[in-house]
């Protein structure tokens, strides 16, 4: 059955455009697209049943969340428990770069505290 | 002077917060995907049973009872494991237990509980695995509570342990039980 519907190369793209979008769960670092662990191929079956059936992608992508939570999405919502995952890189950039700038400006090197003689003598070898 | 204090506080602070963090990722287990079922119904369905092909079975004819489904299969080692457990709690009568019998063969399954044992109320036979994606199944054995009106309170991941059981299966159901 999924044979004679993978001879229709335009849902073959949006079937694989969208697999690329979900985790496989039971490998977790893979898309659905990359794995083929056989969870990732029935969720492949089931996005290709139901774009065929009419559906739009939003209609797939929320099927799959309400079954298996956000955590399916390669590119999780910005929601109140997801904030710290979409700022918290940025966050911690800035403060790097703050702190490192405080750190370089603070680090000034004195000027030398020469005597006569030694400025002279320090002439004198430079010569 | 204050200033460079200050700078050494800050960055030692945000030292300790980032180690914080880290410690804290990494103790969660990433297996551990919550669900988004809890609180919410259970997904419909309606199955032949496992050893009475032509005998069905669906999540509405327990309503009204609080129930244990555990998805299971012939394949999977970790479902061994915890056979034991499953099988005291179906002994214990603390609730009734079902099993979901998931992208698994009758030729396989059946011999299976034979060798192993049958605690199961019944058995309901998921061929395909499609009921299993309704109940946002990623990794056999896997284990739901679900109350008197249909509504999925728990859900276990991988093999129950008689710990699991004792501090949240079974205090759950109890209170299930007695409540309304």
């Amino acid at each position: 059955m999924a044979c004679a519907s993978a001879q229709d190369p335009a849902l073959e793209r949006r079937v694989t455009n969208l697999a690329h979008e979900l985790r496989c769960l039971v490998c977790q670092n893979q898309t659905i697209a990359d794995s083929n662990a056989p969870l990732a191929v029935d969720l492949r079956n089931q996005i290709r049943e139901q774009l065929a059936a009419g559906k739009s992608e939003r209609d797939v992508v929320d099927f799959m969340v309400a079954r298996y939570g956000d955590f399916v999405l390669y590119r999780p919502p910005l929601k109140a428990s997801t904030v710290l995952l979409w700022v918290g890189p940025f966050a911690s950039l800035i403060a790097g770069f703050y702190l490192l700038i405080s750190f370089l400006r603070r680090r000034q090197i004195p000027e030398p505290q020469l005597s006569d003689a030694e400025r002279a003598r320090a002439a004198k070898l430079l010569e | 002077m204050k200033k460079r204090a200050w700078t050494l506080i800050s960055t030692f602070g945000a030292f300790v917060a980032l180690v914080a963090v880290l410690a804290v990722g990494l103790r969660l287990n990433p297996r551990e995907v919550p669900s988004p079922l809890i609180g919410k119904p259970a997904p419909a369905f309606e199955l032949p049973l496992l050893n009475e092909p032509d005998k069905r079975f669906s999540e509405k004819d327990l309503l009204g009872k609080v129930w244990i489904m555990n998805v299971w299969a012939s394949w999977c080692p970790p479902c061994l494991v915890e056979h034991p457990v499953v099988t005291q709690i179906a002994r214990s009568g603390m609730a009734p237990v079902v099993g979901l019998n998931y992208k698994d063969t009758r030729d396989e399954a059946l011999p299976w509980l034979k060798r192993n044992g049958d605690p199961y109320q019944l058995i309901v036979f998921d061929a395909n695995g499609r009921i299993g994606i309704d109940y946002g199944v990623y990794g056999v054995p896997e284990t739901y509570v679900i109350d008197r009106k249909g509504i999925i309170r728990y859900k276990h991941i991988g093999p129950l342990t008689p710990d699991v059981v004792q501090k949240k299966v079974e205090p759950l159901v109890k209170e299930l039980n007695a409540g309304g």
